[in-house]
């Protein structure tokens, strides 16, 4: 009966339409624009014929496309029964253990790829150790290829699904198991005809996100690939080749690859029908009865817990060898805060700490306007072009991050102001645009869900009580944005600080940041001060994190 | 009666529909005005339309003699209690209440706050969070809060709908006495004709964004103006044709009777009783006549047994022309 706006929470109707037309516009230069310059510069030109020639394309994009549906069934293998492990059943260290599992979603991948490479890598610990125990002259192994790759993806990706079930399963209501088996189903139909498919949506998203995340994974494709390609790190070479108009073609195959992904999975979906429904008990968690089954799945649990926070600790403890001091034995001779000291001492060493700083935290407010701009356009102002602001808010998301990093490059390298095309490539506007526009889809949603929860009677009653549109937005809608607003900006601000993906494509010496010195480290087997960085952006990943997380 | 509040011609139509169409109306200073109505009716957007959340399409609204259709509601001074109360939850009791007090000094605002809960029965509650509140005592801050600035109308919106149904009765005459000793005058919306008749002085039936009848409840009750008025407050037998002929009335007219104004008799309108509800001091007994229509009748419980055929003569009717739709 309430009209459908309240219209004390307007402007003049054709003033919102035209922020809304202001915005829509906008996003689409930011996020739609460049993408449409990299298929305009890949349609002529001899590229499309030379991409279709080459077996290496093709032999690329099935990479990509079977590593990407390979870590899905991996990563599932590993979250969903983790789930049900820690949804269904009682054991001591539950809790603990419950919340530490999810820890590989939250750090930056690139965090995760570092840690891989000293703890698994052919001269990680692992290594080193059989080598020993073994007595070989060589490392037992190369962690090179597919099979790399996908341990890490593993490793990085499951959370998704353990998260996704999870989340799922809370919502599962007691009375639809009892009444499945009050009409005579047993346990494995009830699970088969009544679990199964309420979790279907649960299980499609963390599908679709394991999907897009392993369809746009570079980092470990780039570290541990060898020569191996998939078509994230085919593109980055081909540009660093100078093979730009292939590399556009590369670009586009990529992003259509993971356009018709994200259409394919989002339709096997589905209505989450339990949110329909509405909310009923979850079923209670079963004590585990007999003592050593018991037994077991806390010893397996607590093991599962070592292993995965094992690359995190052979992070830390990287970062305290000093240069040169540990060459073939199996743990490092010598410990220090010598690494520390130089990362902070040196000015040229401490540049890309406060560059990945200072471009996260201003991606991060530009970010944070946008999306609460964004919001109060599409929830309270119902502009006509609200569809169209919220697909270009997601859509970032949709395509792998080299794909808009090339992207952003193609339209900004020229000088064509007509064309709405100015030269940032090179300056120090392009990465904070770059991690503005990776950040648009999670800082929007968080925000945008924000505001949808906010009853509009709040402000009406704020109104009523003297409260202008401004006073009502300091006093009364900010505060309560304030949950959604740090958590979307902690997500924001952890995607810039540890980005690697469109840093590599856009960074110049003088913005380069964490990610890209801790690979020129490497590169000149600095090994600890590359660790160094990798323990600063885990800690501080973890702390905005979990300062983001707090209601 | 002086007219405080006036809305003179007021209409508002959504994207499709009419929620509002030329209403008139004139409240007394001092006066509790109900908008009753089945959902869908307007009574939700005529308050808001006072509230100023929403424009009319065309129409006036005055206070006092002052045009306010155009004032936004931060400067119309109308108090509002929302359905779901709206209390801010980020802020305590007190902060709540002092909301619209902004603008005075801290002394003054502290003194005003007390009051206004000391008002409701809550002194001492500044420093309780909302949630802590239970429905009612929430209500009542919001009350307080939309009562502290000391607005010039008060505005309810289903203000006893959140209420557990044994509290309703009691929170509504403590509702009365309150909105009496402040003398505010005040218009709330309902859906429920007990309500409505409880808590207003008069009582303002909608139907289909239309203004029906504006009347004291006995008016309303006893005169209806339409057959809306009629069958919407209170029980009503609605008779027609032949048998409307049979309680009183002629072929060309709708007759409606009150369950209580029909009786069980030697002779009349013929039927037999279905259904028999016992009420303790009377029984309603559901019967079908011959001619198939269905009516109530409100009598002494041992008056007829289920099956029994009866004759049944009306006391007092009211009749409406045949309606030619």
């Amino acid at each position: 009966m309430s009209g459908p706006f309240p219209a004390a929470l307007r402007v003049r109707p054709s003033g919102v339409q035209l922020l809304g037309l202001a915005l829509a516009l906008l996003l689409a230069w930011l996020v739609v624009y460049p993408i449409l310059i990299v298929a305009g510069d890949a349609a002529h030109g001899d590229a499309l014929r030379a991409f279709v020639d080459r077996p290496g394309e093709w032999a690329a994009l099935w990479a990509s496309l079977w590593i990407s549906l390979a870590s899905v069934a991996l990563a599932a293998l590993i979250g969903v029964p983790l789930a049900f492990l820690f949804e269904w059943f009682e054991f001591p260290g539950r809790k603990t253990l419950g919340a530490l599992v999810a820890l590989p979603a939250v750090l930056p991948p690139f965090v995760g790829v570092l840690a891989f490479l000293f703890l698994y890598g052919e001269s990680g610990f692992v290594a080193r150790a059989l080598q020993h125990l073994l007595g070989l002259t060589r490392a037992p192994w190369r962690l090179q290829g597919a099979g790399a790759i996908l341990l890490v993806h593993a490793y990085s990706m499951y959370a998704y699904f353990y998260l996704f079930t999870r989340a799922g399963l809370a919502k599962l209501d007691q009375s639809m198991l009892e009444a499945a088996q009050a009409l005579g189903a047993g346990r494995a139909r009830t699970f088969a005809r009544v679990v199964l498919p309420l979790l279907r949506p649960s299980l499609a998203g963390a599908a679709l996100l394991t999907f897009m995340t392993a369809l746009g994974s570079f980092s470990a494709p780039y570290v541990f690939g060898g020569g191996f390609r998939v078509m994230t790190t085919q593109i980055y070479s081909t540009k660093v080749n100078g093979d730009l108009a292939l590399a556009m073609v590369e670009t586009l195959s990529l992003a259509l690859l993971a356009v018709a992904g994200l259409v394919l999975l989002r339709r096997t979906q589905g209505e989450d029908l339990l949110v329909a429904l509405g909310k009923g008990t979850a079923p209670r968690r079963r004590p585990i009865a007999r003592p050593a089954v018991r037994a077991s799945a806390t010893a397996a649990g607590w093991l599962f817990a070592v292993l995965l926070l094992l690359p995190h600790a052979t992070l830390l403890l990287v970062s305290l060898v000093p240069y040169a001091t540990w060459t073939t034995e199996t743990l490092p001779p010598l410990l220090s805060l010598v690494n520390y000291r130089r990362v902070f001492a040196e000015p040229e060493r401490l540049r890309p700490l406060l560059n990945s700083f200072w471009m996260a935290s201003v991606s991060t407010l530009a970010a944070l306007a946008v999306a609460l701009a964004a919001a109060w356009l599409v929830v309270r102002g119902r502009v006509r072009l609200r569809r169209w602001i919220e697909s270009f808010l997601e859509l970032p998301w949709a395509l792998p991050g080299t794909v808009f990093a090339v992207a952003l490059a193609t339209a900004f390298g020229v000088h064509r102001p007509l064309a709405l095309r100015w030269v940032l490539v090179g300056t120090a506007v392009l990465l904070p645009l770059a991690y503005l526009a990776r950040a648009l889809p999670v800082t929007g949603r968080a925000i945008l869900a924000g505001f949808r929860q906010l009853d509009p009677a709040l402000e009406e009653a704020a109104a009523s009580l003297g409260a202008g549109r401004w006073v009502t937005l300091r006093r009364v809608t900010l505060p309560l944005l304030r949950p959604a607003l740090t958590a979307g900006a902690s997500l924001a601000f952890v995607g810039g600080l540890g980005d690697f993906v469109s840093s590599i494509v856009l960074y110049t010496y003088d913005t380069r940041p964490i990610a890209i010195e801790i690979m020129s480290s490497l590169r000149l087997n600095e090994i600890g001060v590359a660790a160094v960085f990798g323990v600063i952006l885990m800690v501080c990943s973890a702390a905005v994190l979990s300062i983001g997380a707090r209601r | 009666m002086s007219d405080f509040l006036r809305l003179e011609g007021l209409s508002k139509r959504f994207a499709t529909t009419i929620a509002v169409q030329d209403v008139t109306l004139a409240i007394a200073r001092g006066e509790i005005l109900a908008l009753l109505g089945p959902s869908g009716s307007g009574k939700t957007t005529i308050l808001r339309l006072l509230a100023g959340f929403e424009r009319p399409d065309s129409g006036r609204l005055r206070v006092d003699g002052e045009e306010i259709t155009a004032v936004p509601p931060a400067r119309r001074r109308f108090g509002m209690v929302f359905q779901h109360y709206a209390l801010f939850p980020h802020l305590d009791v007190g902060e709540n209440v002092a909301f619209g007090l902004s603008a005075l000094e801290r002394a003054g605002r502290d003194r005003k706050v007390s009051a206004a809960l000391e008002l409701v029965d809550l002194a001492g509650f500044e420093r309780r969070k909302v949630q802590e509140l239970s429905g009612g005592q929430q209500q009542r801050v919001a009350l307080a809060r939309a009562l502290a600035p000391e607005p010039r109308v008060l505005l309810l919106d289903e203000p006893l709908s959140n209420l557990d149904p044994t509290l309703r009765e009691r929170t509504r005459r403590e509702l009365r006495g309150l909105i009496q000793r402040v003398g505010i005058t005040t218009v709330f919306v309902t859906h429920e004709q007990e309500e409505a008749f409880d808590l207003g002085d008069r009582v303002a039936v909608l139907s289909a964004g239309r203004l029906e009848q504006v009347g004291t409840p006995d008016e309303l009750y006893e005169r209806p103006a339409t057959l809306f008025v009629a069958t919407f407050v209170g029980r009503a037998n609605v008779f027609r044709a032949a048998a409307a002929r049979a309680v009183g009335g002629r072929d060309d007219q709708v007759v409606v009777v009150r369950p209580e104004r029909l009786r069980f008799a030697d002779a009349g309108l013929p039927g037999i009783v279905k259904e028999r509800r016992y009420t303790g001091a009377a029984a309603f007994y559901l019967v079908e006549g011959d001619g198939g229509e269905r009516f109530e009748v409100l009598a002494d419980p041992a008056a007829a047994r289920v099956g029994e055929r009866v004759y049944v003569e009306a006391v007092r009717t009211i009749t409406f022309a045949e309606p030619d739709r």
